[in-house]
């Protein structure tokens, strides 16, 4: 009976009911806002235990809480302020446009490969396929680039270096769709496994002569030429790079392959329940390959930023050119729900925090960047069980949040 | 050890599953619990081995009343159940499977495999049921398998012993042994309660009988009763449905459709559709009646093309469709209705309207060149929606939501909204309310008067009787008759327990059965 | 009527011509690979002129009893070694070998071609196979732990791709905490504590939650990786003197078994942990499969519901499982640390616990086939460290792909059929 009053209520009332109404039953939305908080909370207690000279305020407690709750309290303000200057905006800072933008080009910046890698991973979950090999696929991804990148001179090296990157990905990506399609073997064995070995084969290309910088003595490869580097979008001391109208035509490549087109309704329909899909007549292996070659492809162009945009000053390759983002990618991914817009809201989010973080890490509360990491990785572990965080601040309901992933094995 | 049960009534939601049962197993007797798929024997068995809690009644082993709360404790009664899909782990011995749970250890938890082994010999020997302790389960036979199942529940010195259709899955030679062993165990006095549908079996092994129907005892009888007597307490025989329909007329056109000495193989090689042949003319509606599991579901596939055939042919207006892709089979003007459309047939995370398109997709005006066309997708769906009375809050509502008669209302209107040249419809209205059902009886009917063949799949005999022009009844994967529908309930309830109604109660495989008797 | 009578026997056939082309295809790549062997390592330069290889069999340092050299001449030594191989694939293309002499002549046939290669690599110059003996248990005593604790999760149904993640929060954990307090033994015990922790987080979800596991496991692994990171950052390496010290357990010698030829310094003079290992090794092997609680285990992971009818707690069997696992790959993490007298650095497990996932599938989910694969990695490892100053071709980066391209041919079947756990990775109620 209440259900259905709740149910009624939803219809009729204005916006601001709506809005408690879904803070009250603990809607999927609702969830994630407080798995985002639960999140930072843990960071922030995270900092204040970490922080000896704080710790040893809590040895007097007693004699004067004030001392530690307020060292504590001096502690995460300055961590999380940084953060926020670091991210969207500082005011002791914006004596310029240029410096004002500064925090949010840099999101922008981090964004970038995130939304790539979150729409690869989003698009293989959509048809049941759970991409881990991000990282292998982006690394393969970035070694065409480059190659290309430093072969090629002119307008040519650009378009020609990202359409490289894009196939080095979508290669691998369809590999692993070949082997699930024809063999059965298990898509994340695979990538996994991919992963480890693209990683070895890049160690070994950066040393051979045709990569290796014969100018530096570190394993690098030569720089790409001029043309083939993502022109900046704001100036040259900013990063903002034509990487995010690239990422911006992909997410709307996306959703349009995802809802718009015949392939996409294939992917969601096999995704969704093979059985049915194979019932109307579709082909689920060669729909299975095609999502695993554009779910490379997408990560291709991770690789792609990674190489010819700012993310590191030479434009080349390195041993570490995946900066772990195959599966950040993932974290992205299953907080966006797997949709390209979700994507682009996860994307921003985990973007300015990773921007807010290393400006944290040098400001004067000295946090490590890696509390990122560890709020990322809470944020999806708190958001993939929402029965938790009702649990935690009681909440009513029970709509259970899908991430398009159904729970299966390593048999099927 | 007598068991009784009193007044158990068990529902699911508004589904009275059981209602108000009534059951006295004495010791040392072979009781048969007959009744058709979906009557409510399993459920009931279910309650017994704690599996299911009773909303009301009462359970008594050996006159005292016992509350299940598991199946530990209906173990610790008494009570061994030998479930129609195995509790056995096919990776583990024999001795193993029948040990779990139940471990035979030495001091500090380890195994005693030759313990485990010797009580697996004993049992064996003791009763005739033939079994290798070290042979791996998923190796063996499923007659074998069975008998695991039964050595299991006796090492647990079960009294009382449920075997839920136990021949389902057994050969006649099977069957006879699984007779001698049951024989031997009412002899040792263990009682048995035998869960089946078939006339034959229940008259050569029950010592009681008692009838089910719809969640209720209908009555007891005893093994010296008719088939005809058992057949229509089983089916009933006064609820028919009505359909308005015309009488058939194009016996006098050629085959349409036509299936040729089709062989299909199950999931273990075994032949579940063996050399089977009909043909279904214009305007004429063919429904193939059988008990679930005798290869009804394999034909559907066969005939879609999901189960690449081992032999024969598939014809439908002279073409070939055996062993073509279901895309080619669905564009050849095939509209299929699968069997369970939760599983095959529709997507329930997904809307009405796409639901509506799913194997219409890429086809003008809903796809071209890759792309979709989402108004013509939402405009056809709202107009299905309006013409299958599908009753849903929006065409984007997700199809899960709706009720079972809706969804099956979607893919009925999904797969009469092509041109067809041939209707295939497995379990047509299962699980759908009464309204829904007559709908979709009458759109059959009325893709049958376009001139349309169809053929229906169904184990319910109420719709076969509805719909069919003739009724092909299968039987282990053979069709044991064709014959017309004026023919009476008792007889076809008779073939479809593999008893040809013209000569008693002789087996069927014996004999050579005419492929059409009464067709003409 | 004939239709009928061919299908059975066409269907009892088929397995039978699988397993036979099976037979030509596998003989035939042996042939292949042998020839390879005889032509590039026999026949070439590199083993030439006469040459010989000089493999060092004293373990430096190790005071087992004193081994000549084994000198052997390059070319005639690699070209024995290739044809042998070259036999064993001819040998089974020939006949279809029950599954022991399936084991058996695929070992031997790794054997002799690693061995033809080792020739080959050290024509004209010295390696100290001792050491590469010894660097392969100490690469392997993590992926065996690794691999046991996913025997355990694995074998009950959970899928467990956390072991990266646990092995990083039991090094830092075991550093941490024997620095801290002075005492090795409290750090070995913290560390198998803080995997067991990450283990039940693990089992709590997967079970509790039921959020798919594979994606719980990266999760987890990031959560891992972002913890430990931050806490070395902050703590650990500002204060290394006092909290990330290189500490490590003593070698212990075992009197009279440490004095076989060779393999004795390696194997039995080594610290305790790699003693812990091996007997882990057996209590797991024992366990599952002649003790009830590894019958129930195995059970659970192979079809719940019947475990389930018969009496047998599925999820309490699950968490138990999940969280002594736990407790195994912790001990892995620990190794890391004061197991190799290493202070812990930032994602120091560089992908060890994945290739004990590796292991665990490679070798079949049985923690003899694990403790099998695990090795053969591990020698991988050390072959490839120890093969750069004798400046072969070949680079080492491509030995270390091996263990994973391994993985990929075994999952895609061309190594035979791999099989997980039935129920692996379902979450049950």
């Amino acid at each position: 009976m209440s259900e259905r009053s709740t149910a009624e209520k939803r219809n009729n009332d204005g916006p601001l009911r709506r809005v408690l109404d879904g803070v009250v039953t603990g809607r999927p939305w609702f969830v994630t806002v407080l798995a985002i908080l639960l999140a930072l909370v843990v960071g922030a207690i995270l900092i204040v235990v970490s922080d000896q000279e704080v710790l040893s305020k809590y040895g007097y407690f007693f004699a004067s809480p004030g001392a530690a709750l307020g060292s504590s309290w001096n502690d995460v303000a300055t961590a999380y302020s940084a953060l926020f200057k670091g991210a969207i905006f500082d005011p002791g800072n914006a004596s310029s446009l240029t410096s004002a933008l500064q925090p949010i080009s840099e999101t922008l910046t981090e964004a970038t490969p995130l939304i790539f890698g979150g729409l690869s991973v989003g698009l293989a979950f959509r048809a049941g396929l759970f991409n881990i090999g991000g990282q292998g696929q982006l690394i393969i991804g970035a070694i065409a680039a480059t190659y290309i990148g430093f072969t090629l001179h002119g307008v040519v090296a650009l378009p020609a270096a990202i359409i490289a990157g894009i196939i080095g990905g979508a290669a691998l990506g369809g590999l692993v769709g070949l082997l699930k399609a024809r063999t059965g073997a298990h898509e994340v064995i695979v990538t996994i496994m991919l992963n480890y070995v693209s990683v070895a084969f890049l160690a070994y290309l950066i040393n051979t002569g045709t990569f290796k910088d014969p100018t530096n003595p570190q394993p690098v490869s030569k720089p790409v030429t001029a043309g083939a580097r993502l022109p900046h979008l704001a100036g040259d001391t900013l990063r903002l790079n034509a990487g995010i109208l690239i990422g911006i035509a992909a997410v709307a490549f996306t959703w349009w392959l995802l809802n718009r087109s015949t392939l996409g309704f294939q992917l969601r329909t096999v995704g969704a329940n093979p059985n049915a899909a194979r019932t109307a007549g579709m082909n689920v292996g060669r729909v299975q390959i095609m999502a695993m070659l554009f779910s490379g492809g997408l990560m291709g162009l991770v690789g792609v930023s990674q190489v010819l945009g700012t993310a590191n000053a030479n434009n080349a390759l390195t041993p570490q050119i995946d900066a772990g983002l195959g599966f950040s990618a993932i974290t992205v991914a299953l907080l966006g729900r797997a949709s390209p817009i979700g994507t682009v809201v996860a994307s921003l989010l985990f973007g300015a925090l990773q921007a807010g973080g290393r400006a944290m890490q040098v400001s004067s509360a000295n946090v490590s960047i890696e509390i990122v990491t560890v709020i990322q990785a809470l944020i999806v572990l708190f958001v993939a069980a929402p029965p938790l965080i009702r649990g935690l601040f009681r909440l009513r309901g029970g709509e259970s949040v899908d991430t398009g992933l159904a729970a299966k094995g390593w048999n099927g | 050890m007598t068991l009784e049960l009193k007044g158990i009534t068990k529902r699911f939601g508004s589904l009275v599953a059981n209602d108000r049962i009534d059951l006295r197993v004495e010791e040392g007797e072979i009781h048969c619990l007959l009744g058709e798929n979906g009557a409510g024997k399993s459920t009931l068995m279910n309650v017994l081995y704690g599996l299911h809690r009773p909303d009301e009644g009462q359970i008594l082993v050996g006159g005292e009343p016992r509350a299940f709360d598991g199946p530990r404790d209906a173990i610790a009664a008494g009570i061994g159940m030998v479930h129609q899909h195995f509790m056995l782990i096919p990776a583990f011995t024999v001795a193993e499977n029948v040990m779990l749970g139940d471990e035979r250890v030495r001091a500090g938890g380890l195994l005693d495999h030759a313990k485990a082994r010797k009580d697996v010999a004993e049992i064996s020997a003791r009763y005739g049921l033939r079994v290798d302790p070290d042979a791996t389960v998923g190796d063996l036979p499923v007659g074998v398998q069975q008998r695991v199942e039964i050595v299991k529940a006796l090492t647990r010195e079960a009294e009382v012993l449920i075997l839920d259709e136990p021949t389902a899955v057994l050969t006649p030679q099977e069957i006879e042994e699984l007779f001698t062993v049951m024989r031997s165990l009412r002899e040792a006095g263990r009682s048995i309660v035998f869960i089946t549908h078939k006339l034959k079996e229940v008259k050569a092994i029950a010592d009681r009988i008692t009838v089910i129907r719809r969640g209720a005892v209908v009555g007891t009888a005893s093994p010296d009763a008719g088939e005809a007597e058992l057949a229509s307490m089983m089916v009933g025989r006064n609820v028919r449905l009505q359909v308005e329909k015309a009488q058939h007329t194009g016996s006098d056109t050629d085959p349409i459709f036509s299936v040729r000495d089709l062989t299909v193989l199950g999931e273990n090689g075994q032949v579940v559709v063996d050399d089977l042949s009909f043909d279904i003319r214009r305007g004429e509606i063919l429904a193939v009646a059988g008990v679930q599991g005798n290869g009804q579901t394999e034909l559907g596939e066969a005939i879609l093309g999901l189960r690449p055939p081992a032999g024969g042919s598939i014809r439908l207006e002279g073409r070939e469709l055996t062993g073509r892709s279901p895309r080619h089979v669905l564009r050849s003007g095939v509209g299929y209705i699968p069997e369970d459309r939760s599983l095959d047939g529709v997507v329930g995370s997904a809307s009405v309207a796409e639901n509506l398109v799913l194997d219409l997709y890429d086809v003008s005006p809903f796809g071209r060149r890759g792309s979709m066309d989402v108004g013509a997708v939402h405009s056809n769906a709202a107009q299905r929606v309006e013409e299958f009375d599908i009753r849903t809050s929006s065409v984007e509502t997700a199809v899960g939501t709706l009720s079972g008669g809706n969804q099956q209302k979607v893919v009925v209107a999904r797969e009469m909204s092509r041109p067809l040249r041939l209707l295939v419809a497995s379990q047509p209205t299962r699980g759908v309310d009464v309204g829904a059902m007559e709908f979709i009886h009458s759109r059959i009917v009325a893709e049958r008067d376009q001139g349309r063949p169809v053929l229906i799949i169904s184990t319910e005999l109420d719709e076969v009787f509805a719909l069919a022009d003739r009724i092909a009844v299968m039987y282990r994967g053979k069709i044991m008759a064709i014959v017309p529908p004026d023919t009476s309930r008792e007889d076809v309830g008779l073939l479809m327990a593999g008893v040809n109604p013209g000569d008693g109660a002789a087996p069927a495989e014996e004999e050579t059965i005419p492929e059409e008797v009464g067709d003409e | 009527m004939t239709t009928t009578l061919a299908t059975p026997s066409a269907a009892t056939e088929a397995p039978a011509t699988g397993r036979s082309r099976r037979r030509w295809y596998v003989g035939g790549v042996m042939i292949l690979i042998g020839a390879y062997g005889l032509v590039a390592f026999g026949l070439g330069t590199r083993t030439a002129h006469g040459r010989t290889s000089t493999f060092g069999l004293d373990l430096v340092g190790a005071g087992g009893v004193d081994m000549p050299d084994l000198k052997v001449p390059a070319a005639t030594t690699a070209m024995v070694l290739s044809v042998i191989c070259v036999a064993l694939g001819v040998a089974r293309m020939a006949v279809e070998p029950r599954r022991l002499w399936r084991v058996l002549t695929t070992t031997a046939f790794l054997a002799c071609f690693i061995a033809a290669f080792l020739v080959w690599a050290t024509a004209n110059q010295s390696l100290n196979f001792a050491s590469v003996l010894n660097a392969t248990v100490l690469a392997a005593v993590p992926l065996i732990l690794g691999a046991l604790c996913g025997v355990l999760c694995e074998r009950s149904g959970v899928i467990n791709v956390a072991i990266e993640g646990q092995f990083l929060f039991g090094a830092c954990a075991a550093a941490f905490t024997a620095s801290l307090t002075g005492s090795l033994w409290a750090g070995l015990v913290a560390g198998c504590l803080a995997g067991a922790l990450l283990g039940a987080i693990l089992a709590v979800f997967a079970n509790r939650y039921k959020v798919q596991q594979v994606v719980l496991g990266v999760v987890l692994n990031l959560l891992a990786a972002g913890l430990t990171g931050f806490l070395y950052d902050r703590i650990l390496q500002p204060n290394s003197g006092g909290y990330n010290q290189a500490l490590a357990f003593p070698n212990l010698r075992i009197p009279g078994l440490v004095s076989i030829p060779v393999i004795g310094p390696v194997l039995f003079n080594q610290n305790i942990i790699v003693y812990a290992t091996m007997v882990l090794i057996a209590v797991v092997q024992f366990g599952l499969f002649h003790t009830r609680w590894g019958l129930r285990t195995r059970a659970v992971g192979e079809h719940p519901t019947a475990a389930d009818t018969v009496g047998i707690k599925v999820l309490a069997t699950r968490y138990r499982n999940v969280i002594i696992g736990g407790l195994i790959s912790g001990l892995g993490g620990v190794w890391l640390t004061i197991g190799l007298n290493i202070p812990f650095n930032k994602n120091m497990a560089a992908g060890q616990g994945f290739i004990a996932l590796a292991a665990l599938i490679f070798g079949r989910w049985s923690p003899l086939g694990a403790l099998s694969a695990a090795l053969l990695f591990g020698f991988f490892e050390a072959i490839s460290t120890s093969l750069q100053p004798l400046g072969t071709p070949v680079p080492s980066q491509f030995l270390t792909m091996a263990p994973y391209l391994a993985t990929i041919f075994a999952v895609a079947g061309l190594v035979g059929h791999v099989r997980a756990p039935a129920a692996d990775g379902q979450p049950y109620g």
